[in-house]
């Protein structure tokens, strides 16, 4: 059975989904951050099988840049968790509605 | 030989995505998590990305979970969430309609619309086989893409700042709020309770 590429998006197409409705769901900022990793996940399965399917090394570069953006993401966004969870300690995404203006 | 391997894989992603979904516990989370980016990693490997593969598992296992498992700990956040209480009313059914809605809108546009890949590949970045894929790479983006590259080094430059900046730890208590711009707005009693309560946490915590 030869594996084609609309295996590899299918796939791609379900944790991107996962990883939405998680982020909908739950209320941990912590959790939503990670949900927000297989969306990014997802996008990268989707852009090396694509990049296989053409023949082309644009793909894989742009899974590099993708990687370099959600390190930076992630530093960032737990630096701001730290900052939230440190005045109030166990707040969840909806304690954050304090926040405006 | 390919396909028991992808759907060895595509289980192992799900399952760990549908874990990370419903871990009540933030810890187990995280550890579905690298589940899930093994699973992707693996999958790279069988696309013959085989750097990709590599900083998969070094970055995303190595890196970015333990960050999540270092402030986790730190903090002390790891107690379980429960899940059977749901805070605003009808947020589950909506999250699953759009989630079905994104699914199927991705699977028809990608796989029933258009049908499969399309276009021409660059003339100047084809695919190298697994072994060589790593000096190919290495070659499009320090001369195609040199100063996206640059760009990527200014980004994660900005980003070590911003984290710092924004951890660090102030001296003393928490400034409260100026007098006049407390009057001056209409809901001062509400909005002064939380950030005085807020104050007294935070102090608690640096103490």
């Amino acid at each position: 059975m030869e594996v084609t590429v609309a295996w590899y998006l299918t796939l791609g197409a379900v944790l991107f989904t996962l990883g939405a409705v998680g982020l909908l769901v739950r209320r941990n900022p912590l959790v939503m951050f990670m949900c927000v990793e297989l969306m990014l996940n997802a996008v990268n399965l989707t852009f090396v099988s694509l990049g296989d399917a053409l023949g082309d090394l644009s793909g894989q570069v742009s899974v590099f840049f993708v990687l370099v953006v959600a390190a930076a993401e992630i530093v960032v966004g737990l630096g701001i968790v730290v900052a939230i969870m440190r005045r109030r300690a166990g707040a969840t995404a909806d304690d954050l509605s304090v926040l405006r203006g | 030989m390919d396909a028991a391997v992808f759907i060895v894989c595509a289980v192992m992603v799900l399952s760990g995505a549908f874990g990370v979904l419903l871990a009540r516990n933030p810890v187990h989370a995280a550890l579905f998590l690298v589940q899930s980016v093994f699973g992707v990693a693996v999958l790279f490997l069988l696309l013959e990305a085989t750097f990709l593969a590599a900083v998969q598992v070094i970055v995303y296992a190595g890196a970015i979970v333990i960050l999540f498992l270092f402030v986790i700990m730190l903090l002390g956040v790891d107690r379980v969430d429960d899940l059977d209480v749901e805070p605003i009313a009808g947020q589950r059914p909506l999250a699953v309609v759009i989630g079905a809605g994104i699914l199927g809108t991705t699977l028809t546009a990608l796989l029933v619309v258009v049908g499969g890949p399309t276009g021409a590949p660059t003339a100047n970045a084809p695919l190298g086989d697994a072994g060589d894929n790593a000096k190919r790479l290495g070659e499009v983006l320090f001369t195609d893409h040199v100063f996206a590259v640059e760009l990527t080094a200014l980004l994660l430059t900005v980003a070590v700042v911003g984290a710092v900046v924004l951890v660090r730890r102030l001296r003393g208590p928490l400034q409260p709020l100026p007098a006049e711009a407390v009057a001056s707005k209409p809901e001062s009693p509400e909005s002064t309770g939380p950030d005085g309560e807020a104050g007294e946490v935070g102090q608690g915590g640096d103490a």
